[in-house]
């Protein structure tokens, strides 16, 4: 990315023999953002483990028509084995699966974690601008998770338990009457506090990346996977207290008989939808520009060459953002919206498709004609590339409102958005897992083991999401716990696939538990001349404090 | 301070390790466990206890508050950690905090536009026949705007002169100027939460059951929450103003107060023109 004279950046080393925090206060008293990112990671890996298995569950429950599993786990986790508490429970752990891949897997790992580690590495600076803040932004996630979690136990919409309304939380069955027990109270207060922790970490993050870069580093010359938390940290500052003002409307309308979605009071529960996509649709960006951003790195890294066209992918990222706000009605687009308002939506949402093809194509470009050497972060990327492209395109099929009419709420807008989020997004997570692992760790991990852990994760979540395009067009529903026998075949493919997965979830702890045990030195740079960025200058793990003396940033090679 | 360490060749701050985020994360969670059972009557151990288990985890966030913030003066009075790069990075922060702020009464107005623009929307048959097709709905008293609201109005315009004042004072070291332009501000302020505590208690419209006291309520009654904020700010700034802090080259935390009295007054203004002037225009007025 640049030329840097980085002479003092090895003599940090020097510094470390001060006294350092450690023992437990290392960690929970932290205000270093190497170890918050640290924390952020486990965390995500903890969390991401647990909404891996609520959906593993579902797809055994789908894997053949009938109501199988859920009955007995209804009666060991609420003592409910009636055929009405299974499909109370399946719908449950639909939505504790959705909350907890965006809100406790997807958003730490990427933000917290990557943005957290390698935000400041790679802008040459000591810290993030708020180390103190930082530590409370991801203290409120255990908080938060603990709250999602509790709301699975307690009473929810009449004689049953949790709620079962989905992430997007529509009234009225998340009013006081679909939900009127506490469960929907416990979603309701763990979003606000799970937001909190969000934009406390968005300000940190700009605030960071405006006033922290190293001296020489313009925003011109700041590596891509910076610009991307930059952008995202906007997204999140503008977006997340428009939904804490809906959660807050639906608390006060549920415990205090406010009337904002109840028309018969004056209110509207279309006003919730929409307050809810003005965050919801920017979340999903959200969710994708972290992952944009290290997808960039890597694929400029193992071909040896600047990323093509650097402006452009910056400013598409800009863009994305900036459009993101106003497309949110296609999430809506049968509730009745007049038909003018659904034409623009449709047309600002096409819109979306030309930032993102710039992004597509200039990895494309970067890889051509470039020196590719495969290695694991690459292979990673490489299939990110090809998956968020299927999902991108079933995306402009979505944005039209004619075709919308009939693949609303079927398998089609699951398969849809599985393609962009749980292979995209996670895939971009990996790569940037197995990418800075050295980095972090100071270790190598067994490439084998880890191309093992990708080809059975490509393979087992393509056989999952594929099929669900098929059933979507053939008008399989969304949230329900089970399906007439048309749609026997490639559910049961579908779940084979998960079942694919499960083994590659096993392999990837044990990747990770074998590069600990092994303790390959990775050394400063694995990666070789391809790896430009500020990071890879830093011995493997870093210093505890690093850069004491600034680096000085004197040219840029893009 | 910083873990001991050799000054580094950098003016950013490197914060000591600290026990507050940890601890008011914690109290957070119990905060929001005793809000859900104190509004659902919940018990615990037999116990009904939710207003106890809020009021300890309020009280808990409210001490966190004080011990964090004490610990950010000190740095800034006494440890010298806030250097001219670290004041840029608060008054980033600071701004973006109040990014949000608007971001979050964005939604409040988006409720109130919801409801007021289109409470004739023919699809949406059981609103309009709350509504009767009007905003406000028909039969709904309102306040007179030009009453007490205009009234509030002038004393929120005059409280960002006097707090402009204070600042001038700062600037050009006159303490005196500053205490006086402070305590005035902060009367101002409490003086409009009197008046509003006063037309809330009389409002001819309710809280509950009608989306035009929702959105009226809510709007405003988060509002008057900030109005009370940024008072409470200034109070602090006024302590420590007698204590001797701020200098005319160093008093971000009066800055940032100032600057959130000026967030919540332009809110003010917006309130006041579009919910309780536009919003009541032709309505029923109660005298």
């Amino acid at each position: 990315m640049a030329t840097t004279s980085t002479s003092d950046a090895h003599d940090d080393h020097a510094h470390d023999d001060h006294p350092l925090p450690h023992g437990w206060r290392r960690y929970l008293y932290s205000t270093n953002h190497k170890d918050i990112g640290t924390l952020y990671i486990i965390f995500a890996m903890v969390a991401g483990l647990i909404g891996f298995l609520l959906s593993f569950a579902i797809r055994l429950e789908l894997q053949n028509p009938g109501i199988q599993i859920f009955p007995a786990l209804s009666a060991v986790l609420t003592g409910d084995g009636s055929v009405d508490g299974a499909k109370n429970m399946y719908n449950v752990f639909i939505t504790a699966h959705g909350v907890i891949m965006i809100f406790f897997l997807v958003m730490p790992a990427l933000i917290g974690g990557f943005g957290n580690w390698f935000v400041p590495l790679m802008i040459g600076a000591p810290d993030m601008a708020f180390p103190r803040m930082n530590n409370i932004s991801f203290w409120l996630l255990p908080a938060s998770f603990l709250l999602l979690l509790s709301s699975m136990f307690v009473d929810g919409s009449p004689g049953f338990k949790g709620f079962g309304g989905g992430w997007v939380f529509y009234p009225p069955f998340s009013s006081l009457a679909g939900t009127p027990g506490p469960a929907m109270d416990f979603v309701i207060l763990s979003l606000h506090v799970a937001g909190a922790s969000s934009i406390l970490g968005a300000i940190n993050f700009i605030t960071t990346i405006f006033n922290m870069r190293a001296p020489g580093m313009t925003m011109h010359r700041m590596p891509l996977f910076a610009w991307s938390v930059l952008v995202t940290a906007f997204l999140l500052v503008l977006s997340l207290p428009v939904l804490a003002g809906a959660i807050t409307m639906l608390l006060t309308d549920r415990n205090f008989h406010t009337a904002f979605f109840n028309p018969e009071k004056g209110g509207d529960p279309i006003l919730f939808q929409h307050l809810f996509w003005f965050f919801g649709h920017p979340e999903v960006y959200i969710l994708i520009l972290p992952g944009f951003g290290i997808i960039s790195q890597i694929v400029s890294t193992f071909s040896r060459k600047p990323v093509f066209g650097y402006l452009g992918m910056a400013y598409a990222m800009v863009a994305i953002g900036v459009v993101g706000f106003v497309v949110w009605a296609h999430h809506m687009y049968t509730v009745g919206l007049s038909l003018n308002t659904q034409r623009y939506f449709v047309f600002a949402t096409m819109v979306i498709a030309v930032p993102t093809g710039v992004k597509i194509f200039s990895w494309i470009a970067t890889m051509w004609g470039g020196s590719i050497s495969l290695r694991l972060p690459m292979i990673w990327a490489i299939g990110f590339i090809f998956l968020f492209t299927v999902g991108g395109v079933t995306g402009v099929v979505l944005a039209n409102a004619g075709i919308d009419r009939a693949l609303h709420e079927t398998y089609y807008v699951v398969a849809h958005f599985h393609y962009t989020m749980s292979l995209g997004a996670v895939f971009s997570i990996f790569a940037g897992f197995y990418y800075w692992f050295p980095k972090m760790t100071g270790y190598m991990y067994n490439e084998t083991l880890g191309k093992l852990h990708f080809w059975l994760l490509f393979v087992g979540v393509n056989l999952v999401f594929f099929p669900q395009h098929f059933l979507g067009l053939a008008g399989m529903p969304r949230r329900y716990i089970d399906y007439p026998d048309a749609y026997a075949l490639w559910n049961w493919w579908s779940s084979v696939g998960a079942e694919i997965t499960a083994v590659s979830v096993v392999v990837f702890f044990y990747v990770v538990w074998e590069a600990f045990s092994k303790k390959r030195v990775a050394g400063d740079n694995p990666w070789g001349v391809g790896a430009t960025t500020l990071e890879w200058t830093l011995p493997s793990p870093p210093p505890f404090h690093q850069y004491e003396t600034l680096p000085r940033i004197s040219g840029s090679d893009h | 301070m910083a873990d001991g360490h050799a000054t580094p060749n950098h003016d950013y701050h490197l914060v000591d390790p600290s026990p507050w985020p940890l601890v008011g994360s914690i109290f957070a969670f119990t905060t929001a466990v005793g809000a859900i059972m104190w509004m659902h009557g919940m018990s615990l151990f037999g116990l009904k206890m939710g207003a106890e288990v809020l009021g300890v985890g309020f009280a808990g966030i409210l001490y966190v508050m004080f011990a964090w913030w004490s610990d950010v003066i000190k740095e800034a009075e006494h440890g010298g950690y806030h250097t001219r790069v670290v004041q840029i990075s608060h008054r980033y922060g600071m701004i973006l905090f109040i990014a949000s702020e608007v971001m979050f009464f964005v939604a409040w107005f988006w409720a109130f536009f919801d409801a007021s623009l289109f409470s004739n929307e023919a699809i949406q048959e059981a609103r309009v026949a709350f509504t009767g097709g009007k905003w406000p709905p028909v039969g709904t008293e309102v306040l007179d705007p030009f009453h007490f609201p205009l009234l509030n109005t002038l004393i929120l315009l005059t409280s960002g002169t006097t707090v402009t004042w204070a600042h001038y004072g700062l600037l050009h070291n006159d303490r005196n100027s500053l205490k006086k332009g402070l305590i005035l501000t902060i009367l101002l302020g409490a003086i409009f939460t009197c008046v509003q505590a006063w037309e809330y208690a009389h409002a001819p419209f309710g809280f509950q059951d009608t989306i035009y006291g929702a959105t009226f309520f809510m709007a405003t009654g988060f509002h008057g929450f900030h109005v009370l904020i940024g008072t409470i700010f200034l109070l602090v700034c006024l302590m420590r103003v007698y204590a001797g802090h701020f200098t005319p080259e160093q008093h971000l935390g009066f800055e940032f107060a100032a600057w959130y009295w000026h967030f919540v007054d332009v809110v003010w203004l917006f309130l006041f023109s579009c919910i309780y002037v536009w919003g009541s225009w032709g309505a029923v007025i109660e005298h």
